[in-house]
């Protein structure tokens, strides 16, 4: 039965088409997914259901919900259909839940808008929501607000909120992208679990999430609904090229191939390695604890692992932006000390960094000639201007932009365009090690395949090193010769790719391969495999760190800390590894 | 609001060249028209006061002084507090907390009472009056400057810069201060009338430019003395005052808005 039907829907603002003339349907308790890179307007296909848009937008077309008209109808009109018949889930649930409100508050005002219930009755039916989304200590989060919930259970109490007026249909508009990836699975199944017969319609650019949760799909391209069907047959069978090119452009974790591991000399080491802060309240926060890792020459060398897990502080301690507490690098046999401007010029220049979000790295008010040329200034100050912008060309070319490019602002490039230039800034100087920080999180797809493979090619071309850290196990299995997992800032396994992916000997390095989607409707999505999230930094548990949520914790876990230990070819810090079948 | 740019603009040109058409000087007085209201005849377009002075003159050197005296103390107050707030901001720690107590106790002092307690005890002259507009604006700019500078530091632009090598000079000159350039641009069309107002006030109380040299305040103190009999001696120089003062004002938010375009969100 029809519950949604779009008909050549049409977003404009002022001259630009976001939304191209997109028809599709949405039956009664089903589940769509709509998947695209950025850009493609699938977010405001979205907003435009419920009315969302910004006031500058021009709409088109029809929306039916139960043949009742959307479209021009006014804001009161639409406030009855909003929560009630039609609710939303965004990606950040910080920004949708209101910081001053208390939790049970706030899920309240829905059901006093809507007349459904009020006092005690309220309070009771909003208690039950939280219970049922899987808060824990529910009457405790009732009265909390927001900013004192983990990532994972404000979107909990999102999906709450969006289904408390028990709506028809339910838009999740990336529901989990800014979270862990063992939170990720679990909200998923969150989700799946309690719509009951509420329709879903999820919005993603990652192919793995709608593969084995959606029955249909709809793919979006620039605008335009470019190819829709049932999720087995758009995958096994993509009509479009641009369908094609996603299922390319989608990294797996389960198969593909590996690159073997290098052996060379060491280049980049940190020995015994802690970093601290000292938070706003004068606590002291341990970023990282005595993590020794080595990078040798020609090796990519992935330090994957969830927020708060140090892989971040141990490489910017490393690179002096942030003191070590205790330990040391070294590097080509010479140690590494003091914080960056006390450094020697030529380590510096050997050591370089390449940031996640490629528009925060570029300094908005240079153009990208002088942005990619600056290096040259403190390192060959000998240069003219001529030989500078000759070099600078070169290498522009070398990560795929022309001079056209040269003249612009940071804020006239794609996303992907941008972190080519930021790649080129690093590469100047030839370096030997070049140390990416989720260089390519922030990517769609096939622009992460072409900066990956810029990064081969460089590789291949000058024996670069580089430290790859990631969160994304399918891009890492690709990328890496070697993988060092971390959790709450320790070392936890280290080993090379093939004997992580296949012989993975740690439960937590097992947990985040099981809960890296898979883009392939064949394979099953497995329940979440880890329960609860990364605990905080303030407060990390005795023994080992991942007792917590480790289904193989036993009396010895909680007491003592495990060090890694060599277990046939990983090294693995786990008391019961080689015991246990992962 | 681009329009408020244009139209001082035409003010600035006026207030230069207006008087070199007009038959009359700022000072001669001429005691067969005292009070002409403002006609074509005799070419007293703004009319004259009590002491037979053109006004049209009077109230364009007015301008020309209430100006200067304002983006002087401005520039004043942009250049200590750009580099006052830019150094106490990027070194950060002890030298940061010392800087700003510093500010913070300068902001204790009341500058006005302390301004005309200097006109009095000195003899009245302009430099007198930039120093005093321009110590007062600078502590405003200075926090201002301080607080961006703090969350620019973080960025992780600089922080490429730093790996890269370059020098702190360098990164406060080239990838700091061309960054904060948006809001000290908006800050300074807001700071000038700030600044003319002070002197508006001070010409007001008489502590401002001295006789026959004149600015829109004093022209205001003195045409309220005669505002029953020659209302124009009031009116003219106080509209061209409101008039100036709010341009500037929207001129700012135009300026904001040229900045914003270039900062990514």
């Amino acid at each position: 039965m029809t519950l949604l039907k779009v008909n050549d829907l049409t977003v404009r603002y002022g001259d630009s088409v976001v939304v191209d003339a997109v028809s599709f349907v949405v039956n009664r308790g089903e589940s769509v997914g709509i998947v695209g890179e950025s850009g493609s307007g699938k977010s405001q296909t979205a907003l435009s259901l419920l009315g969302l848009l910004p006031r500058n937008a021009a709409m088109s077309g029809s929306i039916r919900l139960d043949g009742v008209e959307l479209i021009n109808m006014s804001d009161d009109q639409l406030d009855e259909y909003r929560a009630m018949r039609i609710s939303i889930v965004f990606q950040d649930p910080m920004q949708a839940l209101n910081p001053y409100l208390r939790v049970g508050d706030q899920l309240r005002q829905i059901l006093l808008q809507h007349e459904i219930a009020a006092g005690k009755e309220a309070d009771a039916k909003v208690l039950e929501m939280l219970k049922r989304v899987g808060l824990p200590d529910p009457e405790r989060q009732f009265r909390a607000f927001s900013h004192e919930l983990s990532g994972g259970m404000r979107q909990r109490v999102m999906i709450a909120s969006a289904l408390i007026c028990e709506p028809d249909l339910l838009i999740a508009d990336e529901p989990t992208t800014a979270l862990d990836v063992t939170v990720q699975a679990q909200i998923l199944d969150l989700l799946e679990e309690l719509r009951d017969d509420t329709a879903l319609l999820l919005i993603t650019h990652d192919l793995g999430i709608v593969a084995g949760r959606c029955e249909r799909l709809l793919v979006f391209d620039e605008g335009r609904l470019v190819e829709s069907g049932a999720t087995t047959s758009v995958f096994s069978s993509p009509e479009t090229a641009h369908m094609r090119k996603l299922l390319d452009a989608a990294p797996r974790v389960d198969r593909g191939e590996m690159r073997s591991a290098v052996k060379g000399k060491t280049v980049l080491g940190v020995d015994h390695a802690s970093v601290s802060y000292r938070d706003a309240a004068k606590q002291t926060l341990v970023a990282v604890t005595d993590v020794s890792l080595s990078l040798r020459e020609a090796e990519t060398l992935a330090i994957v692992g969830e927020s708060g897990s140090g892989k971040s502080s141990l490489v910017r301690a490393l690179l002096g932006l942030i003191p070590m507490r205790a330990g040391k690098a070294v590097y080509a046999g010479e140690p590494l000390e003091g914080p960056v401007r006390s450094r020697a010029t030529s380590t510096l220049r050997d050591l370089q960094l390449v940031f996640q979000d490629p528009v925060g790295a570029l300094n908005p008010q240079m153009r990208v000639q002088t942005i990619i040329g600056e290096p040259l200034l403190v390192h060959e100050p000998a240069m003219t201007e001529g030989q500078r912008k000759e070099k600078v060309l070169s290498i522009l070319k070398k990560v795929g932009l022309d001079e056209n490019q040269l003249r612009r602002f940071p804020h006239q490039l794609s996303g992907g365009q941008a972190q080519r230039v930021a790649i080129a800034r690093a590469l100047i100087l030839e370096p030997r090690v070049l140390i990416c920080d989720e260089a390519v999180a922030a990517l769609d797809g096939s622009v992460r395949i072409q900066v990956l493979d810029l990064l081969k090619d460089a590789q291949r071309d000058t024996g670069l090193s580089v430290i790859f850290i990631s969160h994304d196990l399918a891009v890492v299995r690709s990328v890496s010769h070697r993988v060092a997992v971390m959790y709450l800032g320790q070392l936890v396994e280290v080993a090379d790719t093939a004997h992580i992916f296949s012989s993975p000997r740690h439960p937590y390095t097992r947990a985040l391969i099981d809960a890296s989607p898979i883009p392939d409707p064949i394979v099953a999505p497995a329940a979440a495999p880890l329960k609860g999230e990364v605990p905080s930094l303030l407060t990390p548990p005795s023994g080992c760190v991942f007792h917590p949520r480790c289904v193989f914790a036993e009396g010895n876990c909680s007491v003592k800390r495990p060090s890694l230990r060599d277990l046939e070819s990983s090294r693995v810090a786990c008391h019961r590894a080689g015991e246990i079948e992962l | 609001m681009k329009k408020s740019g244009y139209i001082l603009l035409f003010i600035l040109v006026l207030a230069i060249v207006g008087p070199i058409f007009s038959p009359h000087d700022y000072q001669s007085t001429n005691f067969d028209a005292i009070l002409v209201s403002p006609s074509f005849s005799g070419m007293h377009l703004f009319g004259t006061d009590n002491l037979g002075r053109d006004l049209f003159v009077r109230t364009m050197l007015g301008i020309r002084i209430t100006l200067l005296v304002a983006i002087v103390a401005s520039l004043v107050s942009l250049i200590i507090g750009v580099t006052y707030g830019a150094v106490a901001g990027y070194i950060g720690g002890r030298v940061d907390a010392v800087m700003m107590r510093f500010v913070d106790t300068l902001y204790a002092l009341p500058f006005i009472f302390l301004v005309i307690l200097l006109m009095v005890a000195f003899e009245r002259n302009f430099l007198l009056i930039f120093i005093a507009i321009g110590a007062i604006n600078w502590l405003d700019m200075a926090r201002i400057v301080r607080g961006q500078t703090i969350s620019l530091r973080e960025r992780e632009f600089v922080d490429a810069a730093r790996l890269s090598g370059v020098s702190s000079a360098r990164i406060i000159f080239r990838h700091i201060a061309p960054n904060l350039l948006g809001i000290v641009t908006v800050y300074v069309t807001l700071t000038i009338p700030q600044a003319i107002l002070v002197e508006s006030f001070l010409s007001f109380l008489g502590l401002g430019v001295q006789e026959p040299q004149t600015s829109l305040g004093s022209l205001v103190d003195s045409g309220v003395n005669q505002m029953e009999g020659a209302s124009w001696m009031l009116l003219i120089p106080a509209a061209l005052l409101a008039l100036i003062l709010m341009c500037f004002n929207f001129l700012g938010d135009a300026l904001r808005d040229f900045f914003d375009a270039r900062q990514a969100p």
